[in-house]
């Protein structure tokens, strides 16, 4: 019954994700027609010859809007299965993939590149790679607080990613408090919402990459997600070797996150809520949870770009205030209904 | 064959298990009772590979549990044990599903065999019914049958159950203990109900703080002395008149007057 159901929300939400996509391109400061979209990419395709777009129109398709777009995909697709990868890990609903300290450990790192320099020889690259630096850094020691004894426990984990968090919260306040910098200040506070500003191409193809790799590593793992939430004693007598599959998820998801959060900062909210909507739909197999919950947060992520672009426009609102706006309500609406759960038995 | 050898576990000092040495034959139904705290659940999690003894040594076959792979010792032994916190909503189907999971690898899916065992185990613990239902939504006793059928998906020779009856009404108890008497493969099972035990077992192991107390047939273990020294309850040992099975008349001093 759920298996048919799979199918059908596959191909709607892939209808929805390219119309979606299309409509990311269209708006902006510049309007452009969906004809002109797709002339453009057959031209640049060698599919037609020809195209009546201006030079102007071709570079803001091409170079601008369509990275965008790709990264808001990748970025929303690759939150959301993070986030149901760490709820099946620490078997509990709340839990997102920041959880583990990905996402103040990427702000240190950032703020410190922002407002002291640091990295500065790395050009360009520096920010992105302070970011990564900082969120992988951040999940080594956590990993190491939960690890006693050759187990590692899920509830440490939790708790220590919260204390971690912490601390390197304050660290990031505190360059903050002490800069006089009032251009900096507010770029760190832009970077912290999230923005996909920075997409070009040759900044999407790495985020790309793993991102391919981490949603086929976790989809061959499905069923031993799915034993993850019958509880780790179950899962254990279905031949599963806990330790390695838990240190084996860690990795995986902290560095798809590591690599999101780098180029996007920490937009909040996908990966906590776009799972809960995809076990909604289709339940809880982890078979179908992980396809579904990638185009959710795909489409979620390339709408809340469009509105991050018009809400204020010329200006650009941070995207994770939209993702936390229009969020939040949604949750709250799904919270309120009484069919779906969260996982809590009874 | 399983073999426990001189197992001995402690928690912080505080030793939960002493000098327990038990071997159980293949294919015998083995019932293990004892007073709370006694040390039966502790005792299966080690068979069953989730605690790891202070010392001693648990084999199978001859060989150390822990020196089997995990995937090879879920194709040996099923478990069913008293957790079932399932976290969000999966199929009755999707979870007896599950019990094949030791027997896939990275690229496998399910195949036509995999259903088709699926179909039966659901069939052998009467929740074929269910199969579209979703799992949170079940009573305790459907989800312990839909338990058993995921462990008897597993298609292993030994299964273990740590108090397979509880939650479930007398109907259900008598099922699942008929169905678990037929099946070909070894047993292990803790029980509360001795009067189970004593109908259904080909042997009982009595444990009393964390050690065994005794070991053998429901005829020599049920006795008054037995029962008086582990239980602190008078028996009174008689036959059912229907089955002609072993069962048992428990009263206190108090009760006697």
């Amino acid at each position: 019954m759920k298996n048919r159901n799979f199918y059908v929300w596959l191909v709607i939400l892939f209808i929805i994700l390219l119309c979606s996509a299309v409509g990311g391109i269209m708006v902006g400061s510049v309007g452009i027609t969906p004809a002109l979209i797709i002339e453009v990419l057959l031209y640049k395709l060698g599919i037609i010859s020809s195209t009546d777009a201006s030079n102007a129109q071709q570079i803001i398709i091409m170079e601008l809007r369509v990275p965008r777009v790709l990264l808001a995909m990748i970025v929303g697709a690759s939150l959301a299965i993070c986030g149901a990868a760490i709820q099946a890990l620490v078997k509990n609903s709340i839990a997102d993939p920041y959880i583990l300290g990905v996402s103040s450990g990427a702000s240190v790192g950032a703020t410190s590149v922002i407002l002291l320099g640091a990295f500065s020889f790395l050009g360009v690259y520096a920010l992105s790679f302070a970011a990564f630096l900082g969120a992988i850094v951040a999940v080594s020691i956590v990993f190491l607080l939960a690890h006693i004894g050759g187990r590692t426990s899920m509830i440490r984990l939790l708790l220590s990613g919260v204390a971690i968090s912490m601390v390197l919260s304050a660290l990031t306040n505190f360059m903050l408090m002490m800069s006089k910098e009032q251009g900096g200040i507010q770029a760190v506070m832009h970077w912290m919402l999230g923005s996909l500003g920075g997409a070009k191409w040759n900044n999407i193809g790495i985020p790309a990459v793993v991102f391919v790799i981490v949603f086929t590593l976790l989809t061959l793992s499905y069923r031993q997600l799915n034993a993850l939430l019958l509880g780790t004693e179950t899962a254990a007598t279905l031949g599963i070797n806990i330790e390695r599959f838990r240190i084996f998820i860690i990795i995986i998801v902290s560095l798809l996150t590591g690599v999101v959060v780098a180029v996007s900062g920490s937009i909040g909210f996908v990966g906590l809520i776009v799972p809960h909507i995809a076990r909604m739909l289709v339940g809880s197999n982890y078979k179908v949870v992980l396809p579904l919950s990638a185009l959710l947060g795909a489409i979620f992520i390339v709408w809340a770009d469009m509105g991050a672009r018009i809400a204020i426009a010329p200006e650009e609102m941070p995207i994770g205030i939209i993702t936390a706006l229009c969020g939040s309500p949604f949750f709250i609406w799904m919270l309120r209904r009484q069919r779906y759960a969260f996982g809590e038995g009874e | 064959m399983i073999q426990l050898q001189e197992l001995e576990f402690s928690i912080a000092e505080k030793a939960i298990l002493r000098n327990l040495s038990i071997t159980i034959e293949e294919g015998k139904f083995i019932g293990i009772i004892g007073p709370n705290g006694s040390g039966k659940t502790t005792m299966l999690k080690m068979i069953y590979r989730h605690l790891k003894q202070t010392s001693g040594s648990v084999t199978l076959h001859e060989k150390e549990i822990w020196d089997i792979s995990p995937k090879k010792l879920a194709q040996q032994m099923a478990v069913v044990s008293q957790e079932s916190p399932v976290l969000f909503d999966f199929t009755v189907k999707d979870l007896v599903m599950m019990g094949r999971t030791p027997y896939k690898k990275w690229l496998s899916s399910d195949n036509v065999e995999d259903f088709k065992i699926v179909e039966e185990c659901m069939a052998l613990s009467n929740v074929e019914h269910l199969a579209n239902r979703t799992f949170v939504h079940l009573s305790g006793g459907e989800k312990k049958r839909v338990m058993l059928a995921r462990a008897l998906a597993q298609k292993a020779k030994i299964l273990v159950l740590d108090e397979p009856t509880n939650h479930l009404d007398i109907e259900h108890q008598l099922h699942l203990m008929d169905l678990v008497k037929d099946l070909p493969i070894t047993i292990i099972t803790a029980l509360h109900d001795l009067n189970l035990a004593a109908a259904y077992c080909d042997e009982v192991v009595v444990m009393k703080d964390g050690t065994l107390y005794e070991q053998g047939t429901p005829t020599q273990v049920f006795t008054e002395q037995i029962m008086w020294d582990v239980f602190r309850v008078h028996v009174g040992v008689s036959k059912n008149p229907f089955t002609n099975k072993l069962h048992l008349f428990f009263y206190t001093q108090q009760s006697n007057s």
